[in-house]
């Protein structure tokens, strides 16, 4: 592959990468999230690839396999079931409203961009150029997390916000070793099993789970 | 590509076995608990039995590493002095705890109000837990670390959540959420110390190796290295109970089972912390040093403060162990940011005089809240004369807990006060010390009424439970605080690994 077409390639994944989380922010219905988030799988494979035609070695490509199974197949699954128990379809009124987020969401990028700048400066090459798209999806993530009420949508925010430091460690060295690839993904995998169960035990115990009836316990 | 078969079968028989087993013997405890059909007494003694293998392997370790010298299992495990001390530190607290944990097991049992599925996964996660510890001390490998301490928070979940009421389910989603966040900040920060050191002179597998990043530290980029550091120091911070992601740390102590809130506060908060140990030693070396300190300074005083003025009007006795664990660590913090040699031995001393008094304290308040049915201070009255043993080693164990003489804490609390005055930072033990006052104080009038206050009732006194553990963790205290031979040499070298300059 030609480098001015990996470049391209490379930053239309990006941008997509991007474009997803920021969407997140817009829509409310928490089907339409899962399928953001499974879609925001797809792409982060696709990077993986795409990073593995330039290193030449088979092992990215076993990686890319790793992460659409992961983040696109189990995932996206677990999160459905969580989704059809509650029966809750719509997500209640964020905390902050659309305008709002989507004003957030470019300060936060401009933000991600100016902290990143020594990451870009350490190795400027057309791959590290592109990490501030992670550092972003990071803090987007971090964003929904902290402003969402439903426990689904919070877990759908730690998602966002996993994805976007995949993303990151892919843009900077390609990705971490394959024996930490592989415990970082069980840990996550594991992760989102455990609040499964959590969610099923919040709404037998508040009944609809929406985090701010947690108030049993205050000082 | 990866890390392994670089240096595999390095050590012999007597290394591999002394890393093998601290690993071996609590996933053997936890594999023969999920075995039993029923809930019996026999897994909580094989799971005691494998506390005392990892205390065991960490004295053995301790013989061997106290000279400077290291253990290694290829370049993925590794034991030195400092890993030692917590081998040590993790084996004792388990002990005490897991020895509570056979009789508290017991009673939850016999009062109906767990369920016997429910005692065999307990019996399952706990070994689990101190497995997963064991191998975050381990690991030279930095990403295999994070695993490990990420493996803690999953295991840790159900044992938090232990009991399904509305409190501790509440409290198992912010400590799973807030966790996790956390130390999904602190991933991020070790991938950018890796993208960092790959492009240093260090081979590609050895990249995320401890030892590796601390002999080529001085190459890595100090611009990447900042961010890196504040990410780390955020996400690790969260797991020690460190602002701003603290505010999961008093409802899992408050609401997990005794023995488990023993380990939680005795030993993984302090594993996050000698996480952080470890890679102050790589910051001060690629960072400006006064960087470094001014982040930690930051971190530990803001916790210490906020520990203290909620410690003041606390009507609660766990989330009181609660608070007061953050209060401790904000302390071992404190001397993480003077980060001398003499510093460092003051913290790790002061992890394994807190690990020992709060592992008695939580298991004791376990057995006062079976007594009394309630956690809230004011609902706890004379308690020395309805139980009096119960009472004395409550009583005893807060002495040891606020410093007295002649327990190791007074020790090792004078020694973070003699390091940070001798590097210029008078002011920050004036701080510290004010703040320490206060809490004393506040401690003591919600004390005393507790222990002495006017008898509502005269029941059956109930006798001390697991008196041998706890009784003994009281006198190790003591024993500690008075003759520093039996962990000087260890705390010595392992500074000299931790500390600078």
């Amino acid at each position: 592959m030609s480098t001015a077409l990996y470049t391209q390639l490379l930053y239309l994944v990006c941008g997509g990468l991007l474009l997803t989380s920021v969407l997140t922010l817009w829509r409310r219905e928490l089907s339409a999230l899962i399928r953001l988030l499974t879609a925001q799988g797809v792409l982060l494979a696709a990077l993986a690839a795409l990073l593995g035609t330039q290193d030449g070695g088979l092992e990215l490509f076993a990686v890319a396999f790793g992460v659409l199974l992961l983040k696109a197949g189990v995932l996206p699954v677990v999160l459905r079931r969580v989704l059809v128990d509650s029966g809750a379809a719509r997500e209640t009124q964020p905390l902050v409203n659309v305008p709002s987020s989507l004003l957030a969401a470019a300060l936060l990028t401009l933000l991600a961009y100016a902290v990143s700048r020594p990451l870009v400066d350490l190795d400027p090459t057309p791959t590290t150029h592109a990490v501030p798209v992670g550092i972003a999806m990071v803090l987007l993530g971090f964003f929904v997390l902290v402003t969402r009420r439903r426990a689904l949508s919070q877990v759908i925010g730690f998602l966002l916000l996993d994805n976007g430091i995949a993303a990151t460690a892919f843009l900077v060295t390609a990705g971490v070793p394959v024996i930490v690839e592989l415990a970082v993904s069980m840990d996550l995998l594991l992760v989102v099993l455990v609040l499964q169960v959590l969610t099923a035990r919040l709404r037998a115990a508040f009944g609809d789970t929406d985090i701010d009836e947690l108030r049993e316990l205050r000082d | 590509m990866t890390s392994t078969g670089t240096g595999a079968g390095t050590g012999g028989l007597a290394e591999v076995l002394l890393i093998g087993v601290p690993l071996a013997a609590p996933l053997a405890a936890a594999v023969f608990a999920r075995a039993r059909r029923e809930p019996s007494r026999a897994a909580g003694w094989v799971t005691l039995a494998a506390a005392v293998a990892i205390l065991l392997a960490g004295t053995f370790a301790a013989a061997l590493t106290v000279g400077g010298d290291e253990l290694t299992w290829g370049s993925i495990l590794r034991i030195d002095a400092l890993s030692a001390v917590m081998l040590i530190v993790i084996g004792s607290v388990g002990v005490i705890a897991t020895w509570a944990s056979i009789d508290y097991v017991a009673d939850e049992l016999a009062s109906g109000e767990v369920e016997a599925h429910d005692i065999r996964r307990y019996a399952t996660l706990v070994p689990a837990f101190l497995a997963a510890m064991v191998l975050a001390v381990l690991a030279n490998n930095l990403g295999v670390q994070w695993a490990a301490v990420e493996a803690t928070t999953i295991v840790t979940a159900f044992l938090v959540g232990h009991r399904r009421s509305r409190g501790s389910v509440e409290a198992t989603w912010k400590y799973v959420v807030i966790c996790s966040v956390g130390i999904a900040l602190a991933y991020l920060g070790t991938i950018l110390v890796y993208y960092a050191a790959r492009q240093t002179s260090i081979p590609e597998h050895g990249a995320l190796d401890w030892t590796q990043l601390v002999a080529h530290a001085n190459e890595l980029d100090p611009g990447v290295m900042r961010i890196a550091f504040a990410l780390l120091l955020l996400g690790y911070g969260a797991k020690a109970g460190m602002v701003p992601l603290h505010s999961w740390l008093p409802d899992a102590h408050s609401q997990a089972p005794a023995p488990v809130s023993a380990l939680m506060s005795g030993v993984l908060l302090p594993v996050a912390v000698y996480v952080l140990i470890r890679y102050r030693v790589i910051a001060v070396e690629a960072l400006d040093p006064t960087f470094v300190r001014n982040l930690l300074l930051v971190i530990a005083l803001a916790s210490l403060v906020l520990a203290t003025s909620l410690i003041i009007a606390q009507r609660d006795y766990k989330r009181l162990l609660a608070y007061s664990t953050m209060e401790h660590m904000a302390l071992v913090m404190l001397g993480l940011a003077v980060g001398t040699p003499l510093a460092i031995a003051a913290s790790l001393l002061h992890i394994l005089g807190h690990g020992l008094a709060k592992a008695v304290l939580f298991c004791s308040a376990g057995q006062i809240l079976l007594l009394e049915r309630t956690t809230r201070i004011d609902g706890v009255r004379g308690l020395l004369s309805r139980h009096p043993a119960l009472a004395a080693v409550f009583a005893v164990g807060f002495l040891a807990l606020l410093g007295l003489p002649p327990f190791s804490l007074f020790v090792s609390e004078l020694g973070l006060a003699r390091a940070a005055a001798a590097d210029g930072l008078g002011w920050v033990i004036a701080v510290a010390l004010g703040l320490l006052v206060i809490v004393f104080v506040s401690i003591s009038a919600h004390l005393t009424p507790m222990i002495l206050g006017s008898v509502p009732d005269t029941g059956e006194p109930a006798g001390l439970k697991t008196a041998a553990p706890l009784v003994g963790g009281l006198l190790v205290l003591a024993v500690l605080g008075v003759v520093a031979w039996p962990v000087d040499q260890l705390l010595h070298t392992a500074s000299l690994i931790g500390g600078t300059r």
